[in-house]
């Protein structure tokens, strides 16, 4: 797959360059993943995201989209193809809805009856039924549907690169899980390059194909969350993502990887504890606790039996589990 | 007053500009045109003003507190010492008038632009706007509101200062009172017609408001978007002046 952005030796210094903001950062994003920069505030991770649509320039260094210098290219011509999400939302109160999904398609010059079709198209992919809420204005809408309309805002004119400015942070737990859960589904269908900034590690985790971990301007990591977790590249990277945290790593971890194949002919009935192949050893484990259970079954779509799991198999892995890779720059392909 | 009532006092006050409608009328329409005029010239000065100190805002503090000194002076003080230069007449009092009226409107014009949340421009910038496309479909749409408020307290203060230019020799519904302060009709028709075209006026800027910002206060299902106008309450709290 090709890189979808490239990062070259980027800085960004306000006044003191000892003190960078951003400090030398080289990163490759390959095409239609999305990859969370993860620190602590104050590491530069939004900086990073601001250079990539020059809302911030970088002091030194260069950055490329699909091999163009961003530099080569006028910035409102840019930024029209990059979508931008923020934790604000920044909806423009005095549009309705769809006037405002439709505010970079229609300075890209779309005639009327394909605006209107990609408004509908779009407020449908972010669960709002355009019938029921394209008339409305912004102050009209929750806080998580507002942020819906933010992301069909952003993707309105099919930009292949997102930025995404810790958009969910502002938003209760409930809206938020409810939302990452439609970030993935709809990342699955239209398959964008995302970058995506949070602080929360949860977050970072559930969404990323891969994490650059951040701390004072400088990158300590990129790689996919589990290779993070069970090989973090040092002590701070460790106490960020909680690498120690057992828990955590078997909620990235399918039920299909350390499943042990059946033993004798198992039958299937009403009383079997059953587990999906596709579930993370953390349910597993707490279906296994909370009931007296011995094994679970893993069953496939047809409810048919393909393998079994017990508290010894994912104590096994959880002993095994640490795997030495580690790169700085490019992730490791999965 | 002594033993008048009030409804009496009115009530012969409309019974005076029933009768004497032509005497009302030309000092009517005097007193509009001064309103009118400025108005729109108070305006053409004070929006370039306040969105230029709403731009380079160290500028805001020295303006707006050059123009709280200008709006301090007495009306009657300033027209005097306005007449070796303008003269006697309505000059003179437009002059005033569109000075008090740039306290107002500069003050909300700069408002208007300033209390734009900054993540809505943050996104317009991101979204590849230009600086014009800004400025017209974003900043000017959501600045209106609170400038039509200044413009509305504005048109307040001016009917009811305008009355004084009389006393430099302009038009309008001062003179009507000038001519015959004692006469309790006279004065009572004045005071009529000068609420008559503030009520109206007041009428006419809510009108507009509700055009250009309906977004305050559109209803859907049942659930209000009407967004209280604060700003609209801390002007009037500042624009009463005698």
């Amino acid at each position: 797959m090709n890189n979808a952005i490239v990062f070259q030796d980027v800085n960004k210094a306000y006044g003191d360059l000892r003190r960078a903001a951003v400090h030398n950062v080289s990163l490759e994003v390959m095409e239609g993943h999305l990859v969370v920069l993860l620190g602590p505030s104050g590491c530069g991770k939004t900086t990073l995201l601001k250079m990539v649509n020059r809302l911030i320039e970088p002091t030194s260094g260069k950055i490329f989209i699909n091999d163009t210098e961003i530099h080569d290219l006028k910035t409102t011509e840019l930024r029209r193809r990059i979508g931008y999400v923020i934790q604000q939302v920044g909806l423009f109160p005095h549009m309705r809805i769809d006037e405002n999904v439709k505010v970079v398609p229609k300075m890209l010059g779309w005639d009327k009856a394909r605006l209107n079709t990609r408004a509908d198209e779009l407020l449908d992919l972010v669960g709002l039924p355009p019938a029921e809420f394209k008339k409305r204005y912004p102050a009209q809408l929750s806080g998580g549907q507002q942020q819906r309309v933010g992301l069909a805002r952003a993707l309105a004119a099919d930009p292949p690169l997102m930025l995404m400015d810790e958009p969910f942070a502002a938003i209760d737990n409930i809206t938020r899980t409810r939302l990452q859960d439609e970030l993935l589904r709809i990342q699955h269908t239209v398959r964008k390059t995302i970058l995506f900034v949070t602080h929360d590690v949860e977050e970072a985790i559930k969404l990323a194909d891969e994490i650059v971990v951040m701390r004072e301007g400088n990158v300590l990591q990129y790689d996919t969350p589990l290779n993070i977790l069970t090989n973090p590249a040092d002590e701070f990277v460790a106490r960020l993502t909680g690498a120690e945290d057992v828990l955590r790593r078997l909620s990235l971890q399918p039920v299909a990887s350390v499943m042990l194949p059946l033993t004798s002919e198992a039958t299937v009935s009403d009383s079997t504890k059953k587990i999906a192949p596709t579930s993370n050893l953390r349910d597993a484990l707490n279906l296994l606790l909370s009931d007296p259970a011995e094994q679970l079954i893993v069953v496939n779509d047809e409810n048919h039996p393909i393998g079994s799991l017990t508290l010894e198999s994912i104590h096994s892995f959880t002993q095994t589990s640490r795997t030495p890779t580690q790169v700085v720059g490019q992730p490791r392909s999965r | 007053m002594g033993d008048v009532s009030l409804i009496d006092y009115f009530g012969r006050g409309f019974d005076y500009i029933f009768r004497h409608w032509d005497r009302v009328s030309p000092r009517f329409w005097e007193h509009l045109q001064i309103t009118v005029i400025s108005l729109l010239i108070g305006a053409a000065i004070a929006l370039p003003i306040g969105f230029w100190i709403s731009r380079v805002r160290w500028l805001a503090t020295p303006v707006l507190g050059f123009l709280n000194i200008l709006y301090s002076i007495p009306s009657l003080a300033f027209l005097a010492l306005l007449v070796p230069f303008t003269g006697l007449g309505s000059t003179t009092t437009i002059v005033v008038l569109v000075v008090y009226a740039q306290a107002l409107l500069v003050r909300n014009t700069a408002l208007g632009f300033n209390s734009i949340d900054g993540s809505i421009l943050e996104a317009a910038r991101g979204m590849g706007m230009s600086k014009a496309q800004i400025f017209w479909r974003v900043e000017l749409p959501l600045a209106v509101p609170v400038i039509l408020a200044g413009m509305r307290i504005a048109t307040l203060a001016i009917v009811s200062i305008a009355t004084v230019g009389a006393l430099v020799g302009a038009g309008g519904l001062g003179k009507l009172i000038l001519r015959d302060p004692q006469n309790f009709p006279v004065v009572s028709a004045a005071i009529i017609c000068i609420v008559f075209i503030a009520v109206v006026a007041d009428q006419i800027y809510r009108l507009i408001e509700r055009l250009v910002a309906g977004y305050r206060y559109s209803k859907v299902g049942g659930k209000s978007a009407r967004v209280i106008n604060q700003t609209n309450q801390e002007t009037l709290t500042a624009a009463v002046k005698p």
